[in-house]
């Protein structure tokens, strides 16, 4: 069903512009890097955080993110012209509570376990702010292929960042990476300790600032000004 | 006394943005002044505390396993509770569209004040959240659950205020460009956090 979605608006493109043209690339790149969603529009942090001790519920969050948002954005988008703009609000969280009840019984179903690792995080992606705010700025002013590009782009962007800190946290709080342990146990034998801090919560939150920093000294057009 | 520890639990310990970070975006966009923090603060502990509690009652009355059984005995085996996602969200949007009718309504200043931020608490991670920690952690009745909605709320609250108060001073330090902002809003957060783990393992 979905499939079919995508592909009609697709063709009926084809006689203006190619489907991936540079204005369309743009959309799929541009949230990876200069507009990221997390570091630079500042959407989105809530659910990012706090699943990022493991890399594994990282992945699994940062792709159920990127299904929900592109979905949710061609639905919308579809829709678009038909939403009275009183009630927009509620009909998109409406579309975006139906994609993550999707999703959420394929990964009861299908990954238990990670499940429930991710235990409430699952349901706060319906007030992810990535996905509103791309709904609303985004998919309602839009045709529904660059909206699914768009979708897709800011959810790989989120789940960039959401895979950075994990692997940073992993590799520093267990000494792991998705599991596996890559510290060797000579550094444990002359007296290396795993950094406790880093599975904890705060440490999330002074790696995205340090990221932020990093970024924003590659790139002084995103510096704020005083 | 169980009500208290609940309620001081939900403050300091299992506090929302320190220990699960929810709620952060409209956090990090609305604590550039003290004045609009608690104004925020107010209207997100207001509305966890009204719409928390009728989740639970949904939850309870509607959704559970075998809930719908004081209907009649047939419903005993109906198990909606897959439902539970958009039932909640649909409630805390409708609420939030009543307390800004009635705040309109009877404290306009305080509606004016409060502005943009009280329609956008619909989809403010910290309501959705307190409904869903509600459901996941089976508290017993609807006291204990009034007691952990107010708790979160107050410790939202508290800790919006405090960075708040703290950037409000921080205009005046010399913030290395590239981390001005946004940046030193999540290393100081961070950093509170740090101290509100001091708080771990109190219980009354």
């Amino acid at each position: 069903m979905s499939k079919e979605t995508i592909a009609v608006p697709a063709k009926k493109k084809k006689t203006k512009e190619p489907l991936f043209s540079a204005k369309n690339k743009r959309l799929l790149y541009d949230p990876l890097n200069d507009n990221n969603p997390i570091t630079v529009q500042v959407l989105g942090i809530c659910s990012a955080l706090a699943v990022t001790v493991k890399m594994k519920p990282s992945i699994v969050m940062a792709l159920a993110v990127v299904v929900v948002c592109a979905f949710s954005n061609v639905i919308i988008s579809l829709i678009r012209n038909i939403i009275p703009n009183r009630i927009r609000i509620i009909v998109q969280l409406t579309v975006v509570a139906t994609m993550v009840i999707l999703v959420d019984q394929f990964l009861k179903a299908f990954l238990f376990d990670v499940s429930k690792q991710l235990s409430v995080f699952v349901g706060l992606i319906i007030t992810n702010c990535i996905i509103m705010g791309r709904l609303e700025a985004f998919a309602m002013s839009n045709k529904p292929w660059p909206a699914f590009l768009d979708g897709i782009g800011n959810g790989f962007g989120y789940g960039m960042i959401l895979i950075i800190v994990s692997m940073f946290r992993e590799l520093f709080g267990s000494g792991e990476l998705l599991g596996y342990r890559v510290v060797p146990d000579s550094f444990y034998e002359s007296g290396y300790f795993n950094n406790s801090l880093a599975i904890m919560p705060p440490m999330a939150l002074i790696i995205v600032g340090i990221l932020i920093w990093i970024q924003r000294s590659r790139n002084q057009k995103l510096i704020e000004s005083k | 006394m169980e009500y208290v520890n609940i309620f001081i639990k939900g403050i300091f310990i299992e506090n929302m943005i320190f220990a699960y970070f929810l709620g952060m975006c409209s956090y990090l966009a609305i604590s550039k002044t003290v004045k609009s923090a608690v104004g925020l603060g107010l209207a997100v502990t207001f509305v966890l505390f009204v719409s928390v509690p009728v989740c639970y009652l949904l939850e309870k009355y509607v959704l559970k396993a075998g809930a719908l059984q004081w209907l009649s005995p047939d419903f005993s085996t109906v198990d909606l509770s897959f439902l539970s996602f958009i039932m909640f969200i649909a409630t805390i949007a409708s609420i939030v569209q009543l307390v800004e009718m009635i705040v309109e309504k009877f404290v306009p200043t305080l509606y004016t004040s409060l502005g943009i931020f009280l329609p956008l608490i619909a989809v403010n991670c910290s309501i959705l959240g307190g409904a869903l920690f509600m459901q996941e952690r089976e508290y017993a009745n609807l006291g204990e659950v009034s007691a952990f909605a107010l708790g979160s709320g107050v410790g939202w609250f508290l800790a919006i205020v405090a960075l708040s108060a703290i950037r409000e001073k921080l205009r005046y330090s010399n913030v290395p460009g590239p981390l001005r902002g946004l940046g030193i809003t999540f290393i100081l957060t961070g950093l509170m956090a740090i101290a509100f783990m001091s708080f771990m393992g109190i219980s009354l």
